[in-house]
């Protein structure tokens, strides 16, 4: 068999052909790194990709603002922190800490569009923890501070 | 209004500002950022996909992470104050200019310095600068507004979209509408071929199966309220093919067709912008035709990576300090964008040390290469693998590379691809 693929390790996109009899027997040319080899071989037998969302960020109660914009505020003569109406994230962008099989997505996605999360948190804080058995987490992609 | 002084006054505080406050800070040079958004980070707060700082950190990062490196640094510099929530409103310029800004707390801030830094981005073509017939209801939509309402304030703008334009921004947007539960009915490109990374179209179209029309275009938008729906024509060598015309029922269209340089701050107060970039004409220390006012990133012309705009930046944060210590260097060169070549930046060149130069080609080539001359005269070749529109070349020439020019001569260089 074979396959044409564009390598999405980096933006060269390097064009590659994929010819294999059966799961050890797989050659790949076109490739100008080691990467494209490796890409194509997961492309045919368990693709995988990086999975980027958010998940919701729920304010403490009593209107609790997230650090950055506090601390602007007030660093510009502002309003206490707690009055400021500055709008905030209302989300905190995700990604999962490599590849996920494409299998898994839907399912993660579906949980974490009910997923909730609370400042203070730190970039790179695990969300969830060894997704669907694979090894692979979720983690926060920026810091949120708490009041 | 309250008066400040500050050695200079950074406006922005994306990418583009935050490295170069960062390094003109650690000088030991005060700086004041204006920022507009209640949090620094420009665009990048918006960019929750990966792919940031491949070539800066040798690591694959979303953009709040690329972004959270950088504010980082500045926030453990006691020597930068970030002013959140502030709009550059006005520059009057002198040997000492005075910035002001506006905050709906503080009211206007006059702020003075010897040295400013323009790096307020830039901004999306949108339906006016396209020109779409039809009728003007709800649901149209620049890509990254969309993209700033999903992944910052977490708003779904519609149900069924059709995106028009394949640029990065379009692509990405296809498959993050998708991942938020709304059907990407298709992408249309006017142009032949993509405008945005092949790997895009693969892990943003090919995955959903999300058709990519090239050589089409929207010609109506239709719809009284909200939108109902939009007509897709075919292009046959460069004309509509009316006849061919087929409509798409939808709720939502992204645009993705374009960025603009966003100078109008900047023009008010006299700075010399090049119609090629949508930018300034800068000096090879990227200095405006305002002595004391700098460009860098964005708003001096559009890159297709974030890693481009913090080296650019932090090379621009050199060159203000030099004009602080009173030490920048005279004698400019000029530089002018030959055969096949869109533009080139920086607009002038300095014989003595090395220039890092950045050009768009005007044509799509296999093995291409760029040829540099001085005054007509071969100076310097470089192989290139491939060169599109869309991807921006880079190259560098030293002090080695350039003959001594003695004082009153005029030695032009010129950068063509072939």
């Amino acid at each position: 068999m074979e396959r044409k693929l564009v390598c999405i390790s980096c933006p060269l996109g390097c064009r590659l052909t994929v010819t294999w009899q059966n799961e050890t027997d797989i050659t790949v040319s076109g490739n100008k790194c080691a990467k494209g080899e490796s890409y194509a071989r997961e492309e045919i037998l368990a693709p995988k990709r990086v999975v980027t969302a958010t998940v919701a960020v729920t304010a403490e109660a009593g209107g609790a603002e997230t650090g950055r914009a506090a601390a602007g505020a007030a660093a510009n003569g502002g309003p206490a922190a707690g009055q400021a109406a500055s709008p905030e994230p209302r989300r905190l962008p995700v990604k999962t800490s490599a590849p996920l099989l494409k299998e898994h997505i839907p399912a993660l996605l579906n949980e974490l569009y009910r997923m909730e999360t609370k400042p203070p948190l730190r970039c790179g804080d695990v969300l969830l923890k060894d997704i669907a058995g694979t090894g692979v987490d979720l983690v926060a992609t920026r810091s949120l501070k708490a009041k | 209004m309250r008066e400040k002084h500050t050695d200079a006054v950074v406006i922005g505080g994306g990418s583009a500002g935050l490295a170069a406050a960062s390094r003109i800070a650690a000088e030991g040079f005060s700086v004041t950022v204006l920022e507009r958004e209640s949090q620094p980070g420009g665009i990048l707060n918006q960019c929750i996909h990966n792919g940031f700082g491949l070539q800066r950190f040798k690591e694959d990062l979303s953009g709040p992470e690329y972004a959270e490196r950088f504010i980082d640094l500045v926030e453990k510099q006691d020597n930068v104050e970030v002013l959140l929530e502030t709009t550059a409103l006005e520059v009057s310029p002198g040997p000492v200019h005075a910035v002001y800004g506006y905050s709906r707390h503080t009211g206007v801030t006059r702020i003075d310095a010897r040295a400013i830094v323009l790096a307020m981005g830039c901004r999306e073509r949108n339906r006016g600068n396209i020109g779409i017939p039809g009728t003007r209801p709800s649901g149209v939509f620049t890509a990254g507004l969309a993209q700033r309402l999903i992944n910052i304030d977490g708003f779904i703008p519609g149900r069924r979209a059709v995106i028009l334009g394949s640029g990065d921004i379009g692509l990405i947007m296809a498959r993050r509408c998708t991942w938020v539960g709304m059907e990407v009915l298709a992408v249309i490109e006017i142009q032949s071929y993509p405008s945005g990374l092949t790997r895009n179209i693969v892990q943003c179209l090919n995955d959903f199966g999300i058709p990519l029309y090239l050589s089409h275009t929207v010609s109506a938008i239709h719809g009284r309220d909200r939108v109902s729906g939009v007509t897709v024509t075919p292009m046959e060598e460069g004309k509509s093919a009316a006849a061919k015309s087929f409509d798409l029922e939808c709720d939502t269209i992204l645009l993705s067709v374009g960025l603009i340089p966003d100078n109008e701050l900047s023009r008010k107060f006299g700075v010399h912008l090049n119609p090629e970039t949508g930018g300034a004409f800068v000096d090879a220390g990227l200095m405006s035709s305002v002595p004391g006012v700098f460009a860098c990133g964005n708003v001096l012309h559009v890159h297709d990576l974030v890693d481009y705009v913090s080296e650019e930046s932090e090379r621009c944060a050199s060159y203000v300090i030099e004009y602080l210590r009173g030490e920048y260097p005279a004698r400019h060169q000029p530089v002018s964008a030959g055969a096949n070549v869109k533009y080139v930046i920086p607009n002038r060149y300095l014989p003595e040390m090395t220039n890092r130069f950045y050009l768009r080609s005007l044509i799509v080539k296999n093995k291409a290469e760029l040829i540099v001359t001085l005054d007509g005269e071969p100076l310097k070749r470089k192989k290139l693998a491939h060169v599109q529109p869309s991807e921006m070349v880079s190259f560098s020439l030293d002090a080695a590379d350039l003959p001594r020019i003695s004082e009153p001569e005029e030695k032009r260089l010129e950068v063509s691809i072939v």
